[in-house]
């Protein structure tokens, strides 16, 4: 589903990425680990491209995103991503949020986009909340929205840029139940996180990432009970 | 007093004033259209990647914020019928001549009020497959607009101002009907206090719109 090649990323002089290779298959939840700085936000960014890649490749379904050839916009229509500070759309309400990409990209009337909405207002818990506006909803509602808004274009993968990071503690677990659903379902998912919980109980694998490289992957028993590398274990003891 | 033995001046003066009012008020509002859409075209020109657009908004903009507005009326009305042969007539040049002036100021106002949208807005857009196209026109454009409210107030209240300026052509505007009025009739203190009147029947109206707006969107 993922394939990514020797991915080099710089900001000016300063380099980010320095060669991260991975696959990542059909259905799988991969969770991405690491200190702050160390360039997992940037990976995941660079899977849609709303970071410019500076070398190597990031194949999605079959798409290679640095090809220049490749319709930019139509490959990420097919992946959602969930941002830390959600960016829902403030001047729409929560309905409009959700079909603005399927009536705009997909070409759907509005009937049938709200049609399509409405079952995932409910899936995200949120069936009243259709005419209400952003300002007025709690953070973890705004990010079941932002999810829901993800999943109106039925995206083959969803990317979770640290998606409860800027929730009260409360409202966490909302967030990620959802997110734990969309697993079970056989979304194939790349989250960015500090919930090492979520990590551990809902991820396939975990990559642990830092100072620009994967210093370790694994199934989150191998990483979390058993981390082989020095790094690992430093940033685990103090985050566990 | 003097003032207060010529109270006729007050009332023989409306006609000429309320002529004025509406040639004001035309100039005023349609060269404030036009220059909402050479604004936006300007604004739009100078967040754009391309040198070559950028260059050509920034060298209109600084051209027409470093000169004069008198200047550029007399330019407009004298000087470009002495280059093409084509006489403008006066309302035309002065309708002409505040939008190109306005049309500067409203590009710095949209440009300002676009890159006040979160940057996330526009990834959050592109990311659901939107083109960059698409995410100006649904998503930064009428975010843009709610914040550019005020600032296009305040630029129709200083265009309104400004285009007394055009009674140096002799547009029939407050400004000239006023001094038209002043001169035959030698009543200066009444003629120049009724035109102060008129731009304040349009002003201090448009002020307290402003702020009822401002105070709504503090509000929200």
């Amino acid at each position: 589903m993922i394939e990514v090649r020797d991915l080099h990323k710089s900001f000016g002089e300063t380099e980010v990425l320095k060669g991260l290779s991975t696959t990542i298959e059909e259905k799988e939840v991969v969770c991405v680990i690491g200190p702050s700085g160390s360039g997992k936000s940037t990976f995941l960014r660079c899977l849609n491209m709303l970071e410019d890649i500076t070398s190597g490749q990031v194949i999605i379904d079959g798409y290679d995103l640095t090809d220049s050839k490749t319709d930019i916009n139509l490959v990420r229509s097919e992946v959602g991503m969930v941002f830390q500070h959600f960016n829902l759309f403030p001047h729409m309400t929560v309905l409009e949020n959700i079909i603005l990409a399927p009536q705009k990209v997909r070409g759907l009337t509005k009937g049938e986009a709200e049609k399509n909405a409405l079952p995932l207002l409910g899936k995200v818990g949120l069936k009243d909340k259709a005419q209400a506006y952003p300002d007025s909803l709690s953070g973890g509602q705004k990010q079941r929205v932002a999810i829901a808004r993800a999943l109106a274009m039925n995206p083959k993968v969803m990317l979770f840029d640290e998606p409860t990071s800027a929730l009260d503690p409360e409202l966490v677990g909302e967030v990620l139940g959802v997110m734990k659903d969309l697993a079970q379902e056989g979304m194939t998912m790349v989250v960015v996180t500090h919930e090492m919980g979520f990590a551990k109980e809902v991820g396939d694998r975990v990559f642990f990432i830092d100072e620009g490289i994967f210093v370790e992957e694994g199934p989150p028993e191998q990483i979390f009970d058993n981390p082989q590398n020095e790094r690992t274990q430093g940033f685990l003891s103090k985050v566990l | 007093m003097y003032v207060f033995t010529t109270t006729n001046n007050y009332i023989q003066i409306l006609p000429d004033l309320w002529i004025g009012f509406l040639y004001t008020l035309l100039i005023t509002i349609v060269g404030v259209l036009i220059g909402f859409v050479l604004g936006a075209l300007f604004g739009l020109m100078r967040i754009s990647k391309n040198k070559v657009i950028y260059g050509i908004a920034t060298v209109y903009i600084e051209i027409v914020r470093g000169t004069p507005l008198l200047v550029q009326i007399f330019f407009i009305y004298y000087g470009l019928s002495d280059l093409t042969g084509i006489n403008l007539d006066k309302l035309t040049a002065s309708i002409l001549a505040i939008a190109a002036n306005a049309g500067a100021y409203i590009a710095e106002i949209v440009r300002g009020a676009i890159q006040s949208v979160e940057k996330g807005q526009m990834e959050a857009g592109r990311s659901l497959g939107l083109s960059s196209r698409q995410t100006m026109r649904y998503i930064i454009w009428p975010q843009a607009l709610r914040r550019m409210i005020p600032p296009l107030g305040n630029q129709f209240i200083i265009s309104l101002k400004d285009t007394s300026l055009f009674s140096a052509i002799a547009v029939t505007d407050i400004m000239y009907q006023g001094r038209q009025y002043a001169s035959s009739t030698f009543a200066y203190f009444e003629s120049y206090l009724m035109v102060g009147v008129f731009y304040l029947i349009i002003t201090i109206p448009s002020m307290l719109i402003l702020r009822q707006y401002e105070r709504r969107f503090e509000r929200e």
